[in-house]
């Protein structure tokens, strides 16, 4: 589990004067689940394209296994990718399709001919051998897509978006079976997505990556739990993200309240942004409250009531089971571990800047 | 709404019958009588003898080896057009258009005055002391007036087909372990053959039935179908057998869109 199967070491790549990447270092553990998350445009596709073969890095290098692949192309490397839009070869039968990379290779057509029966049980598509890619549906189309690149026994499978062009419903049902299909097969996965909920659910590591850089590698849980910086805050799930000032060890003032906390180290009377996920803020009444404010908006979400509400000039979103009406007067209290303290970016270019490994 | 679509489309219609329908019927008229107007199969029977024979077979071989041509010349070209993307390929285009802003008389003309005795192509051979080249009023000529005139045709359709095709297919393929050649020859090439069956009947239908290229480049001694066709209506004045070896010619030209639409369908039936 420890063995670093890729390590991208120095990685820079830019296409004219858009830095795509700078100065990338990351590396995937053997049988790890790796997410890169990001909004489009933060690097993450060109990292996993590297990875993959199909594109050059500027600077820097690719380690597989220790040995260097930077200038391996696609075909030599032990490696296989699920492309965005499932890219299924057209003018063959979903047979040939799972057969190519094995045909290339020179097997045996025994071998073959199990494999195929063995890879389309997998993807619980049994019986569709004779029939073309356009014959079927989008879902049922990227399962023969992983299919035709598990059949290869690849050592790491690269997913680029393979959910994202699928209705919510079948997205969900294709996480279970692609993270099945991972402790089945025992393969290491990078994932890439912009979706933060299909991280969260099924990722070992997720790397959030924004403007070329990372911002934070962690756990689901850490990365949700312990933001390491507003942008990722922002990025996962909903957040309250307030100016604030850090007064002493275990203690902050926003919003002109005080606000006792469990973090430390930060100095004193120092900026910093408070982050406070929306279904940690308690909604009390009013005189049990730190704070007052108005609850404005109200939205019945169905596991729980998402409200806005308007508190010493900031708009709080809401999650709470307890539904409180527009115009109904509360106080607001958040417990001492729920508030997240950051530094504050010292500049614009410093907000980008990743964390070291 | 429908008439008003119908008066609309009546000039065409009228354009239809009077310069597509009417002239067909016409040359099956002629093609099928004699000068008396009586029914006879003579003018049609008359591609047997060895002289029609002869310059339909030379049709037929100059038009396949100018088509093979341009098809090897124009795969190419069309991948790399296609490669490049829009944005940088416009300059390539636009070269490769120019030529065709000029008139196609005006283009094999030029290509006689290259390649006469005592013309340009020489005249720069024999000031670098090097061999002339003899090649107008030959089959060679000819297959090259044939090949500039219509590779324009095939690229197009070449190029259309090549940049329909998803690169991530090619990269897929690449991934799964095929190298460059396995690559092109089980991915690229099955996936562009719509774009290789239109280009083959777009330089190869007018290459068979050509007479200007082959009266321009080719002298009188070297005489195409087209050629003889053309003589039976202008000098010979026969019309009945101008007409009866157009019929035949039509046949030539539907078997080869019958047999290429055969080929279409295998690669369309595959990507149903």
């Amino acid at each position: 589990m420890s063995t670093k199967l890729i390590d991208l070491q120095h990685i820079s790549k830019s296409y004219g004067n858009n830095i795509v990447l700078d100065d990338m270092n990351l590396y995937i553990r053997e049988n790890e689940f790796l997410t890169l998350l990001g909004p489009s445009g933060c690097g993450k596709t060109t990292t996993l394209r590297i990875i993959g073969g199909f594109e050059n890095p500027d600077s820097g290098c690719v380690l597989f296994n220790g040995q260097d692949i930077t200038n391996l192309p696609p075909n030599k490397r032990q490696l296989n990718t699920v492309f965005q839009k499932y890219a299924l070869f057209t003018h063959m039968t979903i047979e040939e399709n799972i057969a190519f990379g094995l045909k290339i290779k020179g097997k045996s057509a025994q071998y073959i001919k199990d494999k195929i029966k063995y890879a389309l049980k997998l993807v619980n598509l049994d019986g569709y051998e004779k029939r073309m890619p356009d014959s079927l549906s989008g879902g049922q189309q990227q399962r023969i897509a992983i299919a035709r690149a598990i059949v290869n026994e690849p050592k790491l499978l690269l997913l680029d978006e393979p959910l994202g062009a699928l209705e919510l419903k079948l997205r969900q049902d294709m996480q279970y079976e692609l993270i099945r299909l991972k402790n089945e097969l025992g393969i290491t996965f990078i994932y890439v997505t912009h979706d933060q909920e299909e991280a969260l659910t099924m990722s070992d590591t997720i790397v959030v990556m924004n403007q070329g850089y990372i911002q934070q590698i962690g756990t689901p849980e850490d990365i949700y739990n312990e933001p390491e910086n507003a942008f990722v805050a922002d990025f996962i799930g909903d957040s309250n993200i307030i100016d604030g000032i850090m007064i002493r060890d275990e203690l902050v003032s926003f919003l002109g309240a005080k606000f006792p906390c469990v973090d430390k180290g930060f100095g004193e009377n120092k900026p910093v942004d408070v982050v406070i996920r929306p279904e940690d803020v308690c909604l009390v009444a009013p005189e049990n409250g730190v704070i007052q404010g108005e609850v404005t908006h109200l939205i019945f979400k169905g596991v729980h009531y998402e409200m806005e509400v308007m508190a010493n000039g900031f708009e709080w979103l809401v999650h709470s089971t307890m539904m409180f009406p527009v115009g109904a007067k509360v106080g607001i209290k958040i417990d001492p571990f729920n508030i997240q303290i950051m530094n504050k970016p010292a500049s614009e270019d410093e907000e980008a800047v990743g964390v070291e490994e | 709404m429908k008439n008003k679509k119908n008066l609309l489309a009546s000039p065409f219609i009228i354009w239809s019958i009077a310069f597509i329908v009417l002239p067909l019927c016409m040359v099956f008229y002629y093609g099928l009588t004699d000068k008396t107007g009586a029914f006879t199969l003579d003018n049609i029977i008359s591609i047997a003898t060895a002289e029609h024979s002869k310059a339909l077979w030379l049709s037929l071989l100059l038009s396949f080896i100018s088509t093979v041509i341009c098809l090897l010349l124009g795969y190419p070209l069309a991948s790399i057009l296609a490669k490049l993307g829009k944005n940088k390929n416009s300059l390539i285009v636009f070269i490769f258009i120019l030529p065709m802003w000029m008139n196609f008389l005006l283009r094999t003309l030029a290509w006689q005055t290259l390649l006469e005795k005592t013309g340009v192509i020489n005249s720069v051979l024999q000031f670098l002391h090097l061999p002339t080249l003899n090649i107008i009023n030959t089959a060679y000529a000819i297959v090259l007036g044939m090949v500039y005139n219509f590779l324009p045709f095939m690229v197009l359709p070449l190029y259309n087909s090549l940049t329909k095709i998803d690169p991530n297919v090619i990269n897929a393929a690449r991934d799964l372990g095929a190298n460059g050649l396995q690559t092109f020859i089980r991915i690229t090439l099955p996936l562009s053959i719509p774009g290789i069956i239109s280009g083959i009947t777009m330089v190869f239908v007018p290459a068979l039935t050509t007479f200007v290229i082959s009266s321009l480049l080719g002298g009188s001694k070297i005489l195409l179908i087209g050629n003889v066709i053309e003589q039976q209506f202008t000098q010979a004045s026969n019309w009945n057998l101008g007409s009866g070896l157009s019929i035949v010619l039509m046949l030539f030209i539907i078997i080869n869109m019958v047999v290429t639409s055969l080929f279409d369908k295998d690669g369309e039936g595959a990507v149903l």
